[in-house]
């Protein structure tokens, strides 16, 4: 897939090393060059330096052709009207923002742009852990589990809430 | 009128000072605790110390009563989204009016539902572009509702409209002139006026046809 995202904060680097490494087309764009420290050794995407809610810049990096968008700055301001360009305007198909403000992220939601909350995300798996509530975190903490592993190298004991299922 | 002006920047105080003066209601939205106190200091308790992007804040300023909102940050992205969370949140209200830093963001924040921008920069431009002694075609502004918009336009020397009849000029349907501007009086654009060398033509037009005015006054 050819997949543009906009911010190269630590979620927006983490997961372009992620995609790149599974092979698909990567596009990071961030104002600052400084962000793209953020990636990962090796990174074999494209990066670029300019503001990801700009028409012009998001012409310049082949929105057209792409088909995942994802808005996943700082700023949920940013990362909303990032999407809804996308959206909106170059009818990208898959598009997602991040939105930490849980209330904006409903309301969005509602009106099309789909988005998350890394807030509310948090809070349930949170919850889950202290409540030691397996089915809701399972796959999830599998999953981070395994993706903290392939970026460290290193080996991390799951946590028994995990390992004692079913 | 009642009017909340979301961010207390230069731009937004300048706006609540001109708009209390002028005898109107304001409340102003601004997140910086320092920046509320000096304004208050100068205009009153007409601020909200508040995020102005947040639904619940603007409920609190009394938006759903508000005859306009008007997000005046120095952000586009901040503007579009308090813009459209206002849409959301505070009912069948007024105008909602956002500032947009980036002249380029106008036609992204009417694909995007709000149709009402200001651009400082397109201001600058058009008054600058007035100065100018050539060209003398100014689309001056748009028409709130429609896809109208006003047009001015200087008759050169020279122009083929110099000397002819408003009526014999070929304007595109649905364009009008509205009134001809000469030694600084209105003389009604009638179709039996005839135009001169420095007369100022006022244009209502599709904005769709903008070229074909144009071409009717300039050739």
């Amino acid at each position: 897939m050819k997949v543009l995202i906009v911010g190269s904060g630590r979620v927006g680097a983490t997961l372009a090393g992620v995609l790149s490494d599974e092979g698909h087309d990567v596009t990071i764009v961030d104002v600052e060059r400084a962000s793209f420290a953020h990636l990962p050794a090796g990174f074999k995407g494209t990066t670029y330096l300019g503001n990801g809610a700009d028409l012009d810049v998001l012409r310049q990096v082949g929105i057209d052709e792409v088909d995942w968008f994802l808005a996943l700055t700082q700023g949920d301001n940013r990362n909303l009207m990032a999407a809804q360009i996308a959206k909106e305007i170059f009818g990208v198909k898959r598009v997602i923002a991040k939105v930490n403000d849980p209330i904006r992220a409903e309301i969005y939601r509602e009106k099309g742009i789909p988005t998350l909350s890394r807030t509310t995300i948090l809070a349930v798996l949170l919850r889950a852990m202290l409540l030691e509530e397996p089915e809701v975190g399972e796959v999830l903490m599998e999953r981070t589990l395994a993706l903290e592993k392939r970026l460290t190298g290193e080996q991390a004991p799951a946590p028994p809430w995990v390992t004692a299922k079913r | 009128m009642y009017v909340v002006v979301a961010g207390g920047g230069e731009v937004g105080f300048h706006l609540a000072k001109a708009l209390i003066e002028a005898g109107h209601e304001v409340m102003v939205i601004e997140s910086d605790r320092r920046r509320s106190q000096w304004i208050e200091e100068r205009l009153g308790s007409v601020v909200l110390n508040a995020p102005a992007d947040e639904g619940r804040y603007q409920l609190e300023a009394g938006c759903q009563r508000a005859d306009a909102v008007l997000a005046v940050t120095g952000e586009d992205a901040k503007n579009l989204v308090i813009c459209q969370l206002a849409r959301y949140n505070c009912g069948p209200l007024g105008r909602v009016i956002a500032r947009v830093n980036d002249p380029k963001n106008e036609i992204v924040f009417k694909t995007l539902g709000i149709q009402e921008t200001v651009s400082s920069t397109r201001v600058l431009m058009n008054v600058i572009e007035q100065e100018l002694p050539t060209g003398g075609f100014l689309p001056l502004m748009p028409l709130t509702g429609s896809h109208l918009e006003l047009i001015e336009a200087e008759i050169a020397a020279g122009s083929p409209a110099s000397g002819k009849a408003v009526r014999a000029l070929k304007l595109p349907d649905g364009a009008l002139i509205g009134g001809i501007v000469r030694g600084g009086k209105i003389v009604p654009g009638v179709g039996e006026a005839v135009l001169e060398t420095g007369d100022r033509v006022i244009v209502f037009s599709p904005t769709a046809v903008e070229a074909d005015v144009r071409k009717a006054l300039f050739g």
